[in-house]
C-alpha cells in the first residue's frame, strides 16, 4: 500500500500524503441487500463489504482521494468518529488492495471497471 | 456455513436471482450422442437483444452468469457479450467444448477476467471422445485449448457426462485432468430431449453400474457420509424447498424464454417482450415453483431420502408433476444408501425402474 503516512515537506511542517483508490476491472460485484459481494476471478477471493465499506467501494473511482470519501460517503452517511472512520478505511483498503480488488496509489487514478 | 453459502442462503430467502444460465446458441458443431438440443437456430436473440437482457439482470441482482450453449463460440459476437458481461462486473463462468479455442481466445479470455470455464471430455481415449461428439479430432483440438486456457492462468474444470458409451473411461479422464492440472467433475445425468424424445434415455448408465460410481472413493472421497442410509427429516427440512431453481436461479435460452432451471423446462415467460424483472416476480409459473415445500411433495414428502435426496423438480415436471418424483433421483438415491425410496415402495418394486415415462413436457412455442 502506498501513502497515507506522514511526509515532511521542505517548509518544515507536517502534512498527509493523499491515496487513491479506484476498483480493479478483474473483479465481479453486485448489490445484495445494501451489501456489496466482490469476487476476485484470479483467486476466487469472496468478500462481502457492510453498508459503509459498500459506500467507500462505490466511491472509489480513482479520483477522490480516500480522506474525501470518508468524510462525504462515510461521516457524512454513518454515524462513526471521523478518526476511526478513517482508521477503518485505511484498513479495509489494505486488506482489498493485498487481494488486487482495489488499486491504491499517491496520485489520482481512473477506475477500471464501469460501476 | 461458508461465506458462499451464507449469500447464497441469503439471496434464497429475498427471492434475487443471484445466479443464471443463459444459453446463447443452441448452435454446435459436435453432435453428442447424449445431447437434448435441437441445434437449428429458430430465431436467436440479437446482440443488442442479449446486451439488454444483461443490463436487466445486472440490475436485478444477477451476480453469477454462466454463458453456454449449444457451442456459444459459434457466435462471431461471442467475445462482444462477455465484454458486455463483464463490463456489467458480472462474475462470468463460460460452458463450451474448446474446440474454437486457440491460443488468441484463450489470451482475450484472460484479459476479460471470466471465472472459470468448463469443458466437455467423454473420455482419455481420443476415439472414443470423437465417437461421442461425431465430430473427427474433437479430442485433439480439446485437449489442445485446455493447454491454452491453463497457460493463461485460467480456471478450467474438465466435465466428464457418462454414459454407456464412456462407463470404463472416468478413471482415464479424472488421471489426464491431473495431468493436465485441471479440476475434475463427473455428471452421470443424461436429460431427455427439449422436443421430449426420451430415445437418448437409453444412454443413462445402468444402475448397478451407478452404485459402483459412488463406491468409488477416487470419484466420491466422503465416501461414509456420501453413502449413509437418510436420516429421518427434521420439521425445517419439511418445511425447506428442494433446490434453487426458481428461488434464486434460472435459465434463459437463446430465444429469450425462461425457465426455472435449464433442466426444468416450464415457460415463465420471455425477455424479448416482457421485463425480466416483471417474470421474475409476477409469473404465476414461478410463484407455483416456489410455493412447493418438501411436505407439499406427493411421495417424496413420505420418503425416508427426502431430506438427503438429490431429487430434481425439473425431471419430475417432466415425468408429470413438479411435486412428484424423480425417476432418476431415486435411482441415485437407492444405488448410493442401499435404502429403497417411497416411489419404489409404492410400486413394489425392489430395484428403482431406470427409465420413467414422460408425459408433461412442453415445446419451447408454447411460452411464445
Amino acid at each position: 500500500m502506498h501513502g497515507l503516512g506522514v511526509i515532511r515537506l521542505g517548509t518544515g511542517c507536517l502534512r498527509m500524503s493523499e491515496t487513491y483508490i479506484a476498483r480493479s476491472s478483474a473483479i465481479a460485484a453486485r448489490l445484495l441487500a445494501g451489501e456489496m459481494m466482490v469476487m476476485n476471478s484470479a483467486d476466487s477471493t469472496f468478500f462481502t463489504l457492510n453498508e459503509v465499506a459498500t459506500a467507500i467501494w462505490q466511491a472509489a473511482d480513482g479520483r477522490t482521494a480516500l480522506r474525501e470519501i470518508v468524510r462525504e460517503q462515510v461521516c457524512g452517511q454513518f454515524d462513526i468518529d471521523p478518526e476511526q472512520a478513517q482508521a477503518d478505511a485505511e484498513q479495509f483498503v489494505a486488506d482489498l488492495s493485498k487481494h488486487g480488488i482495489l488499486l491504491v496509489s499517491d496520485n489520482p487514478l481512473f477506475s477500471e471497471s464501469a460501476r | 456455513m461458508s461465506l458462499m453459502s451464507e449469500v447464497g442462503q441469503k439471496a434464497f430467502n429475498l427471492g434475487v436471482p443471484l445466479a443464471v444460465h443463459m444459453d446463447v446458441t443452441y448452435r454446435c458443431n459436435e453432435r453428442c450422442v447424449h445431447c437434448y438440443l435441437d441445434h437449428d437456430d429458430h430465431g436467436e436473440m440479437t446482440t443488442a437483444e442479449i446486451k439488454r437482457v444483461l443490463n436487466q439482470l445486472a440490475e436485478a441482482g444477477v451476480f453469477f452468469l454462466t454463458l453456454s450453449g449449444g457451442e456459444p463460440f459459434m457466435r462471431r459476437d461471442f467475445f462482444e457479450i462477455v465484454e458486455h458481461a463483464r463490463r456489467l462486473l458480472f462474475n462470468v463462468k463460460v460452458k463450451t467444448n474448446a474446440v474454437m479455442i486457440g491460443v488468441a481466445e484463450a489470451e482475450k479470455l484472460r484479459a476479460l477476467a471470466i471465472d472459470s470455464i468448463q469443458i466437455s471430455v467423454y473420455s482419455h481415449r481420443p476415439a472414443v471422445h470423437d465417437a461421442i461428439t461425431k465430430l473427427p479430432h474433437s479430442f485433439d483440438r480439446t485437449i489442445k485449448a485446455i493447454r491454452f486456457l491453463r497457460d493463461q492462468g485460467l480456471r478450467v474444470c474438465i466435465a466428464n457426462v457418462l454414459m454407456t458409451p464412456n462407463l470404463a473411461d472416468h478413471d482415464g479422464v479424472q488421471k489426464l485432468a491431473a495431468e493436465l492440472g485441471v479440476n475434475y467433475t463427473l455428471d452421470p445425468t443424461i436429460t431427455p430431449m427439449m422436443d421430449g424424445d426420451t430415445s437418448i434415455l437409453a444412454l443413462r448408465i445402468p444402475g448397478e453400474e451407478l452404485e459402483e460410481v459412488f463406491r468409488n472413493p477416487a470419484l466420491v472421497p466422503n465416501q461414509e457420509e456420501f453413502c449413509a442410509p437418510p436420516k429421518a427429516p427434521t420439521h425445517e427440512e419439511l418445511e425447506g424447498y428442494s433446490c434453487s431453481a426458481g428461488h434464486s436461479f434460472c435459465y434463459i435460452s437463446p430465444y429469450g424464454d425462461v425457465f426455472p432451471c435449464v433442466q426444468f423446462p416450464l415457460p415463465t415467460g420471455n425477455v424479448r417482450r416482457q421485463k425480466f424483472l416483471d417474470i421474475w416476480n409476477l409469473s404465476p409459473q414461478l410463484k407455483e415453483v416456489r410455493s412447493i415445500q418438501a411436505k407439499d411433495l406427493t411421495v417424496c414428502s413420505s420418503c425416508s431420502h427426502v431430506s438427503s435426496c438429490s431429487r430434481c423438480p425439473g425431471l419430475a415436471y417432466l415425468e408429470g408433476s413438479m411435486r412428484g418424483p424423480s425417476t432418476a433421483d431415486c435411482e441415485k438415491s437407492f444405488y448410493r444408501t442401499g435404502v429403497p425410496t417411497a416411489n419404489m415402495l409404492r410400486q413394489g418394486l425392489s430395484k428403482p425402474r431406470t427409465t420413467a415415462p414422460l408425459v408433461h413436457i412442453q415445446p419451447l412455442a408454447a411460452s411464445a
